[in-house]
């Protein structure tokens, strides 16, 4: 083998936020020797920006919760088009990742009984969010991250997979470099599980770090497997809009949870306007009814202003193209006026200190500006519900990077859950399956045996050799562009074009520049030598970017309905035989290619539970 | 409106390096990572510099502003002079590996060595009962978003390599205090923090808690109540004796 710095395990782990490191956790404790590669430092993945919680029909408040309550909205919030056993699987088993969490040191805030304190969200008939402040992210990523660590498993810390290994259909492990040196690093593993989160970066307008360049949707798509849904892409209503550093920086939804309100330049509460029949029945349509309900939920309805996220976005969106935007060219969404500050700083801490220390406003006496955010996509790799299997041998995804859970639309306080939910499972089959295959890792005397065992998938010698020239290529080209100016080219035109609202014409036209810019990066440059080169990193994300960029507008291009957290000027409404069907993405011969397949028939017991009970 | 900044950033590796002055337009209401990220795009295409949530959130892009430590997403522009050059160097304490990125290193390997949260037997399974009153001092720790500002300046190992092998630093002191103060946390690591960990070596001058962008009260709520706590069990005569008898507890 090539003289890279090699090492072999049963599993490997992309990414090290919430589904990383819980599917860590879950193939080490199967007696997988793991490890969890990941671009930043641990504790820095995305998962730590989560705010609100992690929906868990524990029924702490609600006796009346469970998981058939919490199914019932999830697929309502994705307007049914989730995948019904992935929705199923996450309700019944939220509650017991949850505790799992507490069991490892986590401390949730609590109820007056010393149980799990549960807030609000939009979309959730009970109370049901576990959490800590608004700070409920940064909670799980420390103790999934201190859990990993007093395990002794191996992370790889910014360290960057580029390419997928295979040996014929199988995975046979990973390729990489270390940011730190520019050396290239081999993986050699029988299971991969890729938890590389979402895609925002390729947006202006972005609540995601710049870690969410799509890799692990594109490395799948590389490797041989599908996406799903990958038309929906959930704007987050809010998102700071002032000062020009934090625009995009998220506002959790537990402000409007724990009693927020969002208003016009008139100062009107406008979400009254805004509530689609699909919610009528389950929404208040007055105030004052919408303000009972905060204490009072069994005999008052939901406030509009907690619809599901895509709804809100689409209203804030309508006001401010009205002409009723606040200045800075968002709405208010104001909590000071109904609120005690006491009550506001101890419910919304870090929001308090975010808009303390980066925009001088303060929430407890003043309203804030806020406005749509690419904040999370619901599409990802094509998974076997039950094992989180992409059609790939070897190859798994969970979390955000994987598809079907949350259908067209996202509920708040659905992904944590999903990570740990998935993040578990993936593990724990992918440390199976490596068991299985006799794995490079499970030969005995760990890396020393690796190849000795007869069905082991072993990397090409070729494809490492690919794998490095196309990484170095930029090195390569002289007087070439800028990665950088080409990146906000892309971001630009995903967020004209590819956006909250979309037409044909338009996806036409960002397809047109996405080829243009598919040319454009053969021919970049980057300056300096390969350790720690952030601009050259950026060279090898783009190309990512730009694959699932493409995904994502021929995927919206191809579904003629608006839904969730698609919505198509030319097709204004929902459509009953885009209800029924999933848009596929693959690679086919170097081109992405688009299919229909129906959606998978949901048992008819299930199907009861959707009927709204008020 | 846009005004041009003067930014001095420290350019090197661990061969050496040195300050680099540079002219970046810049936008009221930024902040000192966007004239970073200004300059990486526009001249300085493989400067290194750590940032991910830009929200002050995620504890990635600490630096020294002008010689304080501080994280780059929360220094806002127009809290400075707008004629005066802004100097941003790497956290001093840690080796540089390029321009603003050290090697943190030294934390995570201190992180290893924390014996981990055990659950008490009388409630050895979750979910447990308890009060919030009783998990609110251990969550002001558990705020923590591990930007190493505290380690960067704390002077027990900022000019002292040799004394941080047997230093965990005040970000691991607030992590010992938060088990600690686990209400079902029933390990007792109040030894292994002063004689192994070097609890001993604070002199509480606080410098740590002055950097905190959580604003942790590191010292007053975590260093000193386990500096009491210490002197609880290595100081009640009872203990003291057994100890004498070769039988430490």
């Amino acid at each position: 083998m090539t003289d890279h710095e090699h090492h072999a395990y049963d599993v490997v782990v992309i990414g090290a936020g919430g589904a990383g490191l819980r599917a860590a956790i879950a193939a080490h404790e199967a007696g997988a020797r793991t490890a969890v590669i990941c671009k930043s430092l641990l504790g820095k993945a995305h998962t730590v920006m989560a705010e609100g919680g992690i929906a868990a029909a524990m029924g702490n408040l609600y006796s009346e919760d469970n998981w058939k309550v919490h199914f019932r909205d999830t697929m309502r919030g994705g307007k049914l088009l989730n995948h019904w056993r992935m929705a199923e699987i996450h309700a019944q088993e939220a509650p017991e990742r949850v505790w799992e969490l507490e069991q490892w040191g986590a401390l949730f805030d609590r109820t007056a009984e010393g149980l799990i304190s549960q807030r609000d969200f939009g979309g959730h008939r009970y109370a049901r969010l576990a959490h800590v402040g608004d700070r409920t992210g940064l909670e799980m990523i420390r103790t999934l991250q201190q859990r990993t660590v007093s395990l002794g498993i191996d992370v790889f810390m910014e360290c960057t997979v580029t390419d997928l290994l295979k040996d014929g259909d199988r995975i046979a492990g990973a390729f990489g470099y270390w940011r730190e040196s520019g050396r290239f690093v081999v993986f050699e593993a029988p299971a991969v599980i890729l938890a590389t989160g979402g895609i925002g970066k390729s947006w202006q307008v972005t609540s995601n770090s710049w870690e969410y360049t799509g890799d692990g949707h594109a490395l799948a798509l590389r490797a041989g497997a599908t996406l799903v849904n990958m038309e929906f892409v959930q704007f987050h209503p809010t998102g700071m809009v002032w000062p020009p550093s934090v625009r995009g920086i998220l506002v959790t939804e537990s402000v409007r949870g724990d009693g927020g309100v969002l208003r016009n330049s008139e100062g009107k509460r406008f979400m009254f306007d805004y509530i689609p029949e699909f919610f009528k029945a389950e929404t208040a349509d007055t105030e004052a009814e919408a303000d009972r309900w905060y204490e009072d939920k069994r005999n008052n309805r939901r406030p509009p202003e907690l619809l599901p996220r895509d709804e809100v976005a689409r209203a804030i969106n309508s006001e401010i193209k009205a002409g009723r935007g606040s200045p800075h060219g968002g709405v208010f969404l104001d909590i000071a006026s109904r609120r005690s500050a006491e009550y506001i700083q101890k419910r919304l801490p870090s929001m308090y200190h975010q808009f303390m220390e980066l925009a001088e406003v303060d929430i407890t006496a003043d309203p804030m500006e806020v406005g749509p955010t690419c904040h999370y996509v619901m599409g990802g790799v094509e998974v076997d519900p039950d094992t989180g299997s992409s059609l790939v041998e070897g190859l798994f995804a969970a979390g955000e990077v994987a598809g079907g859970m949350h259908g067209s639309n996202r509920l708040g306080g659905n992904s944590l859950g999903d990570l740990l939910v998935f993040g578990k499972r993936a593990g724990e089959h992918a440390a199976a399956l490596a068991a299985g295959s006799a794995g490079a890792g499970s030969a005995g005397a760990g890396s020393a045996g690796a190849g000795s065992a007869g069905t082991a998938p072993k990397p090409q010698e070729e494809d490492l050799a690919a794998a490095g020239r196309r990484a170095l290529a930029p090195f390569e080209t002289e007087g070439g562009e800028n990665p950088y100016s080409l990146h906000q080219t892309l971001q630009a035109t995903m967020q004209d074009l590819v956006g909250i609202i979309r037409t044909e014409a338009e996806m036409q036209k960002a397809l047109d520049t996405i080829g243009e810019l598919a040319q454009r990066i053969e021919h970049l440059s980057v300056e300096g030598h390969r350790q720690y080169n952030p601009g050259w990193h950026l060279a090898i994300d783009l190309r990512n970017m730009l694959l699932v960029s493409e995904a994502v507008a021929r995927a919206a291009l191809e579904r003629k309905e608006s839904r969730g957290g698609h919505t198509r000027d030319d097709y204004p409404t929902t459509d009953d035989w885009w209800a029924k069907r999933n848009v596929i993405v693959a690679l086919e011969g170097g081109a992405v290619t688009i299919r229909q397949q129906p959606l998978p028939v949901m048992p008819p017991e299930l199907a009861k539970l959707l009927e709204v009970s008020q | 409106m846009t005004y041009d900044l003067k930014l001095r950033v420290w350019r090197g590796d661990a061969s050496g390096g040195a300050l680099r002055d540079y002219t970046v337009p810049v936008d009221d209401g930024e902040v000192v990572l966007d004239a970073v990220h200004h300059l990486q795009a526009r001249e300085a295409g493989d400067m290194a510099v750590r940032w991910n949530c830009k929200a002050g959130k995620c504890g990635s892009c600490s630096a020294e502003i002008n010689g304080r430590p501080r994280l780059m997403c929360l220094a806002r522009l127009s809290t400075f002079e707008r004629d005066e050059p802004i100097t941003i160097t790497p956290l001093r304490t840690f080796p540089v590996v390029k321009d603003l990125v050290t090697d943190v290193g030294f934390n995570y390997r201190k992180a290893a060595e924390v014996p981990a949260f055990s659950p008490s037997a009388a409630q050895p399974q979750a979910p447990f009962k308890m009060a919030q009153i009783d998990v609110e001092r251990s969550q002001e720790f558990r705020k923590c978003i591990e930007c190493f500002l505290c380690q960067d300046t704390c002077h027990v190992i900022r000019d002292h390599e040799d004394n941080k092998a047997a230093f965990s630093g005040p970000r691991f002191f607030i992590r010992y205090a938060e088990l600690e103060m686990h209400p079902n946390d029933d390990g007792d690591r109040r030894q292994l923090v002063q004689q192994e960990r070097g609890l001993g070596l604070c002199n509480i001058t606080k410098c740590c808690s002055e950097v905190c962008p959580e604003h942790i009260k590191i010292t007053d709520n975590g260093i000193i109540p386990m500096k009491e706590r210490v002197a609880d069990v290595r100081y009640d005569p009872v203990r003291f004796f057994r100890r004498r008898q070769g039988n430490p507890s």
